[in-house]
């Protein structure tokens, strides 16, 4: 399956891009299964690893650990927000 | 109501004239408007930019403005945010609340800044002596956030 990934804010600089087309196995299943395969790839890629500090949002809405990811979702991975 | 996410600022004394002309059931409106200043963190500040995530910080914002007419009774809501470069004293954000009586209106603009400020994909990163850095979450920010549930 294939999902676009965005990156936003420090973490957009840390892992150097924006956004990515990435093609996924379909074991692949939730956010975290993503998420420790991005890890896989080290160096800046640990950025990700900052645990509870770390938001997800899976088509444009908040998402956890256990959210379901599908073919053709838009996942983006941000710091906590500081706007207002 | 009307989001609206833009680079451009705004004008209070408009925006509040047009919510309200013709629809005299609105017996109080409450604003709030955002600035940024020249210090944080015992740093001085010459400048910010404002990140977004298109599309889903509109969504979030029209999100909490629904959560808050669902509370509330409101005539008319209307939030706007801007992004990109802004400088010391420039206006950040508004929220603007009408309804027939303050105390909606007061209690739903607070909220509606709250619930922006710990759920609405907007980055801040100031320009310092130092360098740039990005700006830290606050633990105050969730405190607050947390007080309307």
């Amino acid at each position: 399956m294939m999902v676009r990934i965005l990156y936003f804010a420090g973490l957009r600089e840390a892992v150097g891009r924006s956004a990515e087309e990435l093609a996924l196995a379909p074991k692949m299943a939730t956010v975290a299964d993503l998420r420790t395969h991005l890890l896989r790839r080290g160096g800046a890629w640990e950025a990700l690893a900052q645990g509870r500090s770390l938001r997800v949002a899976v088509n444009q809405r908040m998402a956890e650990p256990h959210t379901a990811i599908r073919d053709g979702d838009e996942i983006a991975f941000f710091p906590p927000v500081t706007g207002g | 109501m009307t989001v609206r996410v833009q680079p451009d600022d705004f004008d209070l004394g408009p925006e509040v004239e047009r919510m309200t002309r013709g629809n005299p059931k609105i017996g109080a409106v409450a604003s709030f408007v955002g600035l940024v200043r020249d210090v944080n963190d015992d740093t001085g500040v010459s400048g910010m930019t404002l990140e977004h995530y298109p599309g889903m910080t509109e969504r979030a914002l029209e999100d909490i403005v629904a959560q808050a007419r669902a509370r509330w009774d409101l005539a008319d809501v209307l939030v706007i945010h801007r992004h990109g470069k802004l400088a010391p004293g420039d206006r950040i954000v508004l929220v603007v609340v009408a309804g027939a009586h303050r105390g909606d209106a007061f209690a739903a603009c607070e909220f509606i800044m709250d619930y922006l400020k710990t759920r609405a994909p907007f980055w801040k990163k100031e320009q310092t002596p130092q360098g740039e850095r990005w700006v830290e979450a606050r633990v105050a920010d969730d405190r607050a956030a947390q007080r309307w549930q």
